[in-house]
């Protein structure tokens, strides 16, 4: 009785202890920000219905100049180099872009570029943007433009395609030998900023922040370069999903051996403690 | 020379040789403790048990770690936590042993306040064991260093700049410890060298002392009550085993702390495969960058209250900068529980505290106002956080320049 009256107190001082210094602390020092909004509530939502035809017209006259198509064998106009030497980023491959970035994003993407990206801060008259506001067409056309994008996507993109395109322009994966389209010195002359390694975003950031900050990165840090690249909720999922199987690879084995190591030691303590009563009887 | 006469088997072998029969009965089924002893009396053994899980897996890390800022980052979150099999296991369990070690390491220290452990001749138990809570500060600082995240980066930074607080020399000192102007390379080696080769030999070197400290004096027991072990002993070996007032270390006392450290093992496997982040920061994960300062600087849960007590002193007081005041605090913090046992003017007493009313008190102050430390340690030093911490290192100084005054009158109250 005693013992489990000593057991009580330690474990009560340890318990406060670490509420404080863990959960209480960061609360503190991660002050609660809104979820993230996968419907880009900010941007006026499209009440017309588009047409794929029109849409493809519109994308070869207006997007093919810079951007390429693999899926549909359009290749990329210029290579990585000389696209992040003309432009400061490379620009992205629109094969999957129909269902990678979120309908509502995408819309508000084309009208006005900097502020569905959240980068006034980076880029105005003096610098512009390097993808254009597209504002001259009307909500049908660029209605249509989506449509078309969405239309062409045949087969879902994996886990890697989605972060190859949504990220990796920008990003590199060490840990999975990819390395980011648009070399550092174009990236920092673009942004201000090097564009992080994202091998171990998942241990140094976590999962659930990581969808937060996606989202819209300037909610999460003051000032911050990142772009908010208007990611679907499922393309965002891929990428966390891709960006885990990365940088937390033994995720699943430390799971489930996590099972098996609490199984020896607790058969151990049962062991243990039918000794200790056994030898004890006779002592005490 | 001894008698050597044909061995009637291996044991006989070795004790003709080694005495391995009288080495066994003075370290195990002779050495007494006494009976009245609760689980708090196994944190010890589940220290050896942790420091065993140190040892072993900071071995296999050895053999793929690579001490160079721009390797070791990849060589710890790569090749161990990725390549290697099983290597994300040894990091967890080696980064989860020390965070653990700590937490036992302050039950024990306080199970050893508590009970009057530290006088009356157990000064040494004290003192060495305080030399190992040093020791294993280094040994803890050194390690965290290694994987060159961005936290390793800059406690290193942080901590080493400390040193530029001693006059005169400051400066050069903090120069010769890193090798370096700035936090780099040679720093990062070094450290290396401290925590895989000199501070695990000084470790070894203290804890055998620390052992054979405890020899003379015996183990102390929750009721404080003065034993004569010969004569204890000498019933239990008569056989009077329930008359007895002591057991043998093997297999008896053992038998119970094989329980516990199970017990707490189950805990431990729990936290390295699910429930790690608070001994393995995430923002460690990160590469160190000189360029960028994370928000927050803290250090690891464990140094936090001694660091509150250097940042508590936030203004300057009477013409003193603030910073010397911190400084001054932090090292009479690092100083004064090695002198807990010459503090206690009442040295005669061993009772437990719930039998001295006054110490009592002052024990449980002690606990509450180093939790608060800790927490506010990490906590941003803004606005009240601030203050709180302020007032709690106050309390802190206040508390042990007490303690000779309450131990003193105390005394003088038993006397009467």
């Amino acid at each position: 009785m005693r013992e489990l009256k000593i057991l009580a107190i330690v474990i009560f001082f340890t318990a406060v202890t670490y509420w404080g210094v863990e959960p209480y602390a960061h609360s503190q020092m991660h002050p609660h920000v809104a979820p993230a909004d996968f419907r880009f509530k900010d941007m006026e939502p499209l009440h017309v219905n588009g047409n794929v035809d029109n849409g493809k017209a519109l994308v070869e006259a207006n997007c093919l100049a810079c951007h390429g198509i693999e899926s549909v064998g359009y290749a990329a106009p210029m290579s990585s180099e000389d696209a992040a030497g003309a432009y400061g980023v490379v620009p992205p491959d629109l094969s999957h872009a129909g269902v990678i970035y979120a309908k509502n994003y995408l819309a508000g993407f084309l009208k006005d570029p900097v502020s569905a990206t959240k980068l006034s801060h980076k880029f105005n008259d003096a610098k512009p943007y390097a993808m254009p506001s597209f504002a001259f067409l009307s909500d049908q056309e660029i209605a249509d433009v989506v449509a078309y994008l969405q239309n062409i996507v045949a087969t879902k993109p994996s886990d890697k395609e989605v972060f190859e395109e949504a990220c990796g322009r920008c990003h590199s994966m060490k840990y999975d030998a990819w390395n980011a389209k648009t070399p550092i010195a174009s990236m920092k002359n673009y942004l201000g900023a090097e564009a992080p390694d994202l091998s171990m975003m998942i241990r140094s950031k976590k999962a659930e922040y990581l969808n937060t900050f996606i989202n819209e990165p300037l909610k999460m840090v003051e000032g911050i370069a990142m772009p908010r690249v208007g990611l679907s909720e499922a393309s965002q999922s891929q990428v966390i999903a891709y960006i885990e199987k990365v940088g937390d690879r033994k995720k699943a084995e430390r799971e489930s051996l996590g099972l098996k190591l609490i199984g020896f030691m607790a058969i151990f303590t049962l062991i243990a403690y039918l000794w200790k009563v056994s030898i004890w009887k006779r002592a005490a | 020379m001894a008698q050597i006469k044909k061995a009637e088997g291996f044991i006989d072998w070795l004790d003709q040789r080694l005495a391995v029969k009288a080495f066994m009965r003075v370290m195990m089924s002779e050495y007494w403790i006494p009976k009245n002893i609760n689980f708090l009396w196994a944190m010890g053994v589940v220290l050896i048990a942790l420091f065993a899980v140190l040892l072993v897996t900071g071995l296999l890390l050895l053999m793929y770690y690579k001490p160079d800022v721009n390797l070791a980052f990849d060589s710890v979150n790569y090749t161990i936590m990725q390549e290697v099999e099983y290597g994300w296991l040894w990091r967890h369990m080696h980064g989860v042993a020390a965070s653990a070690t700590f937490l036992i390491i302050y039950i024990h220290l306080f199970t050893a306040i508590y009970y009057g452990s530290y006088k009356k001749g157990r000064e040494m138990i004290w003192l060495t064991g305080m030399v190992l809570f040093v020791a294993f500060s280094a040994e803890a600082f050194s390690g965290y260093m290694l994987p060159w995240g961005q936290m390793s980066y800059w406690a290193a930074q942080v901590i080493t700049n400390l040193f530029s607080g001693i006059p005169v020399i400051g400066d050069e000192v903090v120069i010769w410890i890193r090798g370096d102007y700035v936090v780099a390379d040679a720093t990062l080696t070094r450290f290396f060298m401290l925590h895989v080769v000199l501070l695990p030999l000084v470790i070894l070197a203290v804890i055998a002392v620390h052992f054979y400290s405890l020899r003379f004096p015996h183990v102390n027991n929750q009721d404080s009550v003065e034993l004569d072990f010969e004569a204890e002993a000498q019933k239990y070996k008569e056989g009077r085993i329930k008359e007895s007032r002591v057991v043998p270390f093997w297999p008896v006392f053992l038998s119970k702390d094989f329980f516990v450290v199970g017990f707490f093992m189950t805990f431990f496997f729990f936290l390295v495969c699910y429930h790690f982040d608070f001994a393995m920061d995430p923002i460690n994960f990160e590469p160190a960058n000189s360029m960028k300062t994370p928000a927050h600087i803290y250090p690891e849960w464990y140094f936090l209250w001694n660091y509150e007590v250097l940042r508590g002193f936030f203004f300057d007081i009477g013409g003193i900068a603030a910073m010397d005041i911190g400084l001054i605090a932090f090292v009479f913090a690092n100083v004064v529980f090695f002198l807990l046992p010459f503090l206690d003017r009442n040295a005669m007493n061993t009772a437990p505290a719930h039998k001295r009313p006054a110490f009592f008190v002052w024990f449980w102050l002690l606990i509450v106002d180093m939790i608060v430390l800790t927490v506010y340690g990490k906590l941003p030093p803004t606005g009240v956080n601030a203050w709180v911490g302020f007032f709690a290192a106050v309390v802190f100084l206040g508390l042990f320049i007490a303690l000779p005054f309450i131990t003193k009158l105390e005394s003088k109250g038993e006397r009467q």
